[in-house]
């Protein structure tokens, strides 16, 4: 009899929504059907039990082919490596779970590495902001429950996080906000038309890149000089200006949830830091939070789970091994590719081949090469060494936590069918590093 | 099994009435006991002080709030490694941060205090995973977690409806949920209103749309939790924190506990714990009139036996204050302008964090650390009086040393006080420099191990050396008989043991870790029959209000570690 | 030259998310991927008629993309290719010093290329490694 398995979690994006329903089959292998969930999430769970998944760890030979090993072998040849290694680069976290993440942070400490996440190429300017300028949020259930205007900037949930306007900003009905929709004005930034602009109140089309003019001319006007505002401000007219300013400084609660918009262009941390004094401004005259809308189901748990234990949530310079060191534009994963400065580089939960500039690929690649990821992908197909592993919310469980910060329990709802899980495998590559270490002291 | 024995040293046990007797402490199989056989391990303790490990009663070190200041301070890292007076990796983990220590830096510098014992002041019950996965990851010390209950939905309405059956069956819901250990109050009904940009800074001030007052909110929880009979009485943070004139918050808060009685099988002799006490102990009615108010807050306490307090002393340091008052922490910032952290939770609680520097060249600063003290000096019951800085808020716990010595010496006060800009009004601002009163010893084990444990309703297990506790002990290199004249020497003596013990293993030597025993999660299980209105009510907060299902709430058990369950039975 | 100056924006968009959980080596990534999005007026002054083959340039490298205007329009002078293995063949790796590339807001010249093969996704990454082996 297949099985119905409720309350589970969606690894793809930062809703980390907890309510799938999936159905396996008998003997607990396959995934039959997937309700509650979004096109992307279905496809994860059906890849999650796909013929087609890679079970065994691979190893490139001399003629450039790759060839099965055992997980021993691999686990082997990854401690070697990491113990030559002076400056290895482990990166990624973005499909691992905690216990995943903080395995990884043992073997970073043990080998003296540097330790990175996705973050750096996303939401790390964010962390840049949230450094110089806190960060007034809330959770996603305020969002719900109370908020009457809410702002997308720089964000496309419609895209990049397909449930998130459903289950927690636009359209459901909360405690105080019973209409739903119809008592929430929605505001999109973007210079493109996307399609969460199409759902929205007001779609203000600025001018790419210069985000940060629009950040200062509503604080401006929240001050209190809009009047000394010029005719238009990066491609936004001053009547506009002016009325959106009103619609935010009279929310009863408001959301600003931004994102790769404002990362990712020119002025990176500045756009975030303008646009969390923006928040502290309307905190003056209404309520007012502020959330960054992040990309991966776990990708916030790296930050999380570093700094808990080092105190620096990305860019980790373990190599002095008795402290961490943390200054993104030094320590941070891209910037040292194209300096060419790490000598190994371990690929875990995301796929830097694919994501990565070209230019920072070709360097890495220069040094031996692992990828530890469930799937094919541009890393495995480049790296020197594949470990597949299992897939959170699939084939393993364990803690992950939401954009919010909000830690959700994930589920196993298959069997893991002879893969490792992140946490086993890192502990073993760890415990041998141990070994190597006690054997050279 | 193993046995130890720990010879000659200067016992202070208030929990079994010993004041610095010359005695030995047999251990076995990780409890004390009265014999052990000649084949004990000998610790030699001749001319040092012997005190059960020390019990922290409010402190935020493990949790989202505490890990967002950990994240948002970079800065924070000031000691790193062999630099800037570092420490130098001992455990199996490096140590870094100030006043938000890692997890592994925070076990290890608790247990080189002597300290084995914390009990984790505010866990937001949505984000229990979190708490529990940071327990995992400090080593040592035990560590208990109170969910935050002062501005909850579920407790508006039955408290509102005075239904107390009803809310304690949610409370004991909620604390098998999270595994949780009491009931934590923080400014009841304000962080609710801090959710619209409000706040409730009298225990009169109603809620918005939830009809009820702060006063109501604290009174319906006592009688919860007598209800309930926990081994811990309500942990209230009140109305109106921090504020010029707020002491008459305080006692109004205060004057809700009369008339109850303290209702459990644990020895807890208290119906209210109101923590870090300094910051609720201010007259004036601005920053330029600030004032003392230990001498009014303190006169109530003492003559209440059914109240407990703990200080919260100003350490005078650089530190990140983090609270579940939301609308303190924006206040807060309003003053120091420097960045500020905000996390409303859904239907729960909310925090705040901001970091803030005690400059004793301020003269509000001088004032609130002579609070702190005084309130300390003041008090006529050290079992009722405990020693904290509400870590990280007035200061980081690895100053208790530093708060143990002025305690002890009036000499130390007079130095700190000589560093002051503004000395003169710091002194006609309070009653510090008056105050020649020194705490012994004794004094000092009832405020750190022995009261603690007892308002916590622990005292059979922890902060006592009576036979059958875990044997949790310190060693302090400290002669009893001849107290050095250098204060100093107190402090450095308090900083680092001779030795501590965790369930009878040495984990600390000569002020290094040594070892990283197993550790326990202590939490509170109620036992009593199912409520069915009340798993009614959760169940359509679930569907309707929350963004999390019900089923992926509660902590699951693998995320638990190593739990070790105080039950209670409700008939 | 043909070509003309454009502002690059490379970001999500669900068909990528759905294609990259089914395999960057699919055909779904292919076809999701391997796009430039842009504004008629743009394609009409360059002579690029819809849906076919563009070539894209900037100064860290270049790509060959099918040019398409989409539904989530972008006005002209502002041009979009979906994040992942094609956009990442011309974003630059420069980061402001934050760690974060410049995907957003870089300068590329787009010229007309409708002879010109896309490549798969493989042949780009295994080719710029020197691992490829196909033709």
């Amino acid at each position: 009899m297949p099985k119905v398995i409720e309350n589970v979690g969606c690894p793809y994006c930062g809703c980390s929504c907890d309510d799938v329903r999936v159905t396996v089959s008998d003997d607990g292998k396959k995934v039959l059907e997937v309700e509650n969930v979004c096109a992307i999430g279905t496809e994860i769970f059906k890849h999650g039990s796909s013929d087609h998944r890679i079970r065994s760890p691979r190893l490139r030979q001399p003629d450039g082919s790759m060839k099965d090993i055992t997980y021993d072998e691999a686990i082997e040849w990854v401690a070697q490596h990491l113990y030559k290694a002076k400056k290895p680069l482990m990166y990624g976290f973005g499909s691992t779970n905690c216990e995943g993440q903080a395995a990884a942070a043992r073997v970073m400490e043990t080998a003296g590495g540097m330790l990175d996440n996705c973050a750096t190429i996303c939401h790390g300017p964010s962390f840049l902001a949230i450094f110089d300028n806190g960060y007034p949020t809330c959770t996603l259930g305020e969002v719900k429950n109370r908020a009457d205007v809410i702002v997308y900037w720089g964000s496309n949930p419609a895209h990049a996080h397909p449930r998130h306007m459903s289950r927690y900003s636009i359209f459901p009905r909360g405690f105080f906000t019973g209409k739903g929709q119809k008592k929430r004005t929605i505001i999109v930034i973007d210079p493109r038309y996307t399609d969460t602009a199409n759902v929205a109140d007001y779609h203000l089309q600025i001018k790419q890149g210069h985000d940060y003019e629009l950040f200062d001319a509503f604080r401006m006007v929240v001050i209190g000089h809009g009047k000394d505002l010029p005719d238009e401000v990066a491609g936004i007219k001053k009547e506009k200006i002016l009325e959106v300013a009103e619609i935010m400084a009279n929310a009863r609660f408001g959301t600003t949830f931004f994102g790769m918009g404002l990362t990712h262009s020119d002025g990176r941390n500045h756009n975030i830091d303008i646009a969390i004094s923006l928040t502290r401004d309307l905190n003056k005259v209404a309520k007012w939070t502020i959330m960054a809308m992040r990309g991966h189901y776990n990708i916030a748990g790296p930050g999380v789970v570093w700094s808990w234990t080092f105190g620096f949530p990305y860019c980790l310079d373990l190599t002095k091994k008795d402290h961490a060191h943390m200054n993104p534009g030094e320590t941070s994963s891209v910037d040292m590719a194209m300096r060419d400065e790490v000598d190994m580089f371990i690929n875990i939960g995301t796929d830097a081949g694919a994501h990565f500039p070209i230019p920072a690929v070709k360097q890495l690649k220069k040094h031996p090469w692992v990828t530890i990821d469930p799937s094919i992908n541009m890393a495995s197909e480049i790296s020197d060494l594949h470990i597949p592993v299992c897939i959170c919310g699939v084939d393993v469980g364990g803690i992950v936590y939401r954009m919010d910060n909000v830690p959700i329990q994930f589920r196993k709802v298959i069997d893991n069918q002879g893969l490792l899980d992140d946490e086993t495998l890192l502990n073993r590559i760890a415990d041998r590093l141990d070994e190597l270490n006690a054997q050279g002291a | 099994m193993s046995e130890i024995i720990i010879k000659n040293g200067y016992i202070f046990d208030p929990i079994s009435g010993i004041k610095g007797d010359k005695a030995d402490i047999s251990i076995k199989d990780g409890k004390i006991t009265d014999k052990v056989s000649s084949k004990a391990e000998v610790i030699d303790a001749s001319g040092r002080t012997v005190m059960a490990g020390g019990v922290d009663i409010h402190t935020h070190i493990v949790g989202p709030k505490v890990n967002l200041g950990r994240e948002m301070r970079p800065e924070d890292k000031l000691f790193r490694g062999s630099f800037r007076g570092g420490i130098l990796k001992q455990g199996k983990h490096m140590e870094m941060g100030f006043s938000i220590p890692s997890t592994w830096k925070t076990g290890y510098s608790y247990a080189r205090m002597g300290y084995t014992y914390a009990n984790e002041a505010a866990m937001p019950p949505l984000m229990a995973p979190h708490v529990h996965e940071e327990i995992r990851d400090t080593p040592i010390i035990d560590i208990s977690a109170m969910p935050v209950f002062g501005n909850n939905w579920f407790c508006f309405e039955y408290i509102k409806n005075k239904e107390i059956e009803n809310n304690a069956a949610y409370v004991a819901w909620l604390l098998n949920a999270t595994k949780g250990f009491g009931i934590k109050i923080v400014n009841p009904g304000g962080t609710e209103a801090w959710a619209w940009g409000d706040n409730c800074v009298t225990i009169n001030d109603p809620v918005p749309f939830f009809d009820i007052t702060p006063a109501e909110i604290v009174k319906g929880l006592i009688e919860t939790n007598e209800y309930l009979g926990l081994p811990h009485s309500i942990h209230l943070h009140g109305n109106n924190l921090g504020n010029p004139g707020c002491y008459e918050t305080t006692l109004d808060t205060l004057k809700l506990a009369e008339g109850y009685k303290p209702k459990n099988k644990f020895g807890r002799e208290q119906v209210l714990h109101n923590t870090h006490i300094q910051f609720h102990s201010y007259k004036g009615d601005s920053w330029g009139t600030f004032e003392s108010g230990a001498r009014e807050v303190m006169d109530y306490v003492n003559s209440n036996k059914n109240i407990t307090v703990d200080i919260g002393a100003v350490t005078l340091d650089e530190t990140t204050t983090m609270t579940a008052d939301g609308p303190f922490e924006y206040h807060l910032n309003q003053l120091n302008h420097i960045k500020w952290a905000n996390v409303d939770v859904e239907l729960e609680t909310g925090s705040g964090i901001v970091p803030y520097i005690y400059d004793k060249n301020i003269k509000v600063c001088g004032i609130q650390w002579a609070i702190g003290l005084e309130i300390a000096l003041f008090a006529k019951d050290l079992m009722r009086v405990f020693l904290t800085t509400d870590h990280p808020n007035a200061g980081p716990f690895t100053r208790y040393p530093r708060v143990i010595k002025w305690l002890m010496s009036q000499k130390a006060r007079e130095a700190t006080l000589d560093t002051m800009k503004y000395k003169d009004k710091v002194i006609a601002a309070s009653h510090i420099a008056s105050m020649d009163k020194e705490l012994g010893l004794y004094e000092i084990a009832m405020m750190t191990r022995a009261g603690p444990a007892k308002a916590l309703g622990l005292s059979s297990m922890y902060g006592s050396l009576a036979k059958g506790a875990d044997a949790n002990i310190a060693i302090y290199d400290l002669d009893p008989t001849n107290i050095p004249s250098d204060p100093e020497l107190i402090e450095a003596a308090f900083q680092n043991t001779a030795y501590t013990l965790k369930e009878g293993v040495v984990v600390v030597k000569d002020k290094q870790i040594v070892a990283e025993p197993h550790k326990y999660t202590i939490w509170t299980k109620v036992n009593m029959p199912e409520n069915a209105q009340v798993m009614h009510d959760v169940k359509e907060k679930f569907t309707k209000n929350y963004t999390v299902n019900l089923e992926n709430y509660a902590v699951f058990d693998e995320h638990v570690h190593n739990p070790r369950a105080i039950e209670v039975e409700v008939a | 030259m043909t070509g003309k100056k454009l502002n690059m924006i490379t970001q999500r968009a669900v068909e990528e998310g759905i294609a990259m959980e089914i395999g960057k080596t699919s055909r779904e990534y292919f076809d999701a991927c391997n796009i430039i999005e842009m504004n008629e007026l743009d394609m009409k002054e360059l002579g690029i008629m819809k849906n076919t083959n563009v070539r894209v340039t900037s100064e860290s490298g270049q790509v060959i993309v099918k040019a398409v205007v989409a539904r989530q329009t972008v006005y002209p002078g502002l041009c979009h290719i979906r994040q992942g293995v094609w956009a990442n063949q011309v974003v630059p790796p420069r980061t402001q010093s934050t760690g974060a590339p410049q995907y957003s807001g870089f300068p590329v010249t787009v010229e007309p290329a409708p002879n010109e093969k896309l490549k798969t996704a493989l042949q780009l990454v295994q080719g710029a490694v020197g691992l490829w082996k196909g033709e």
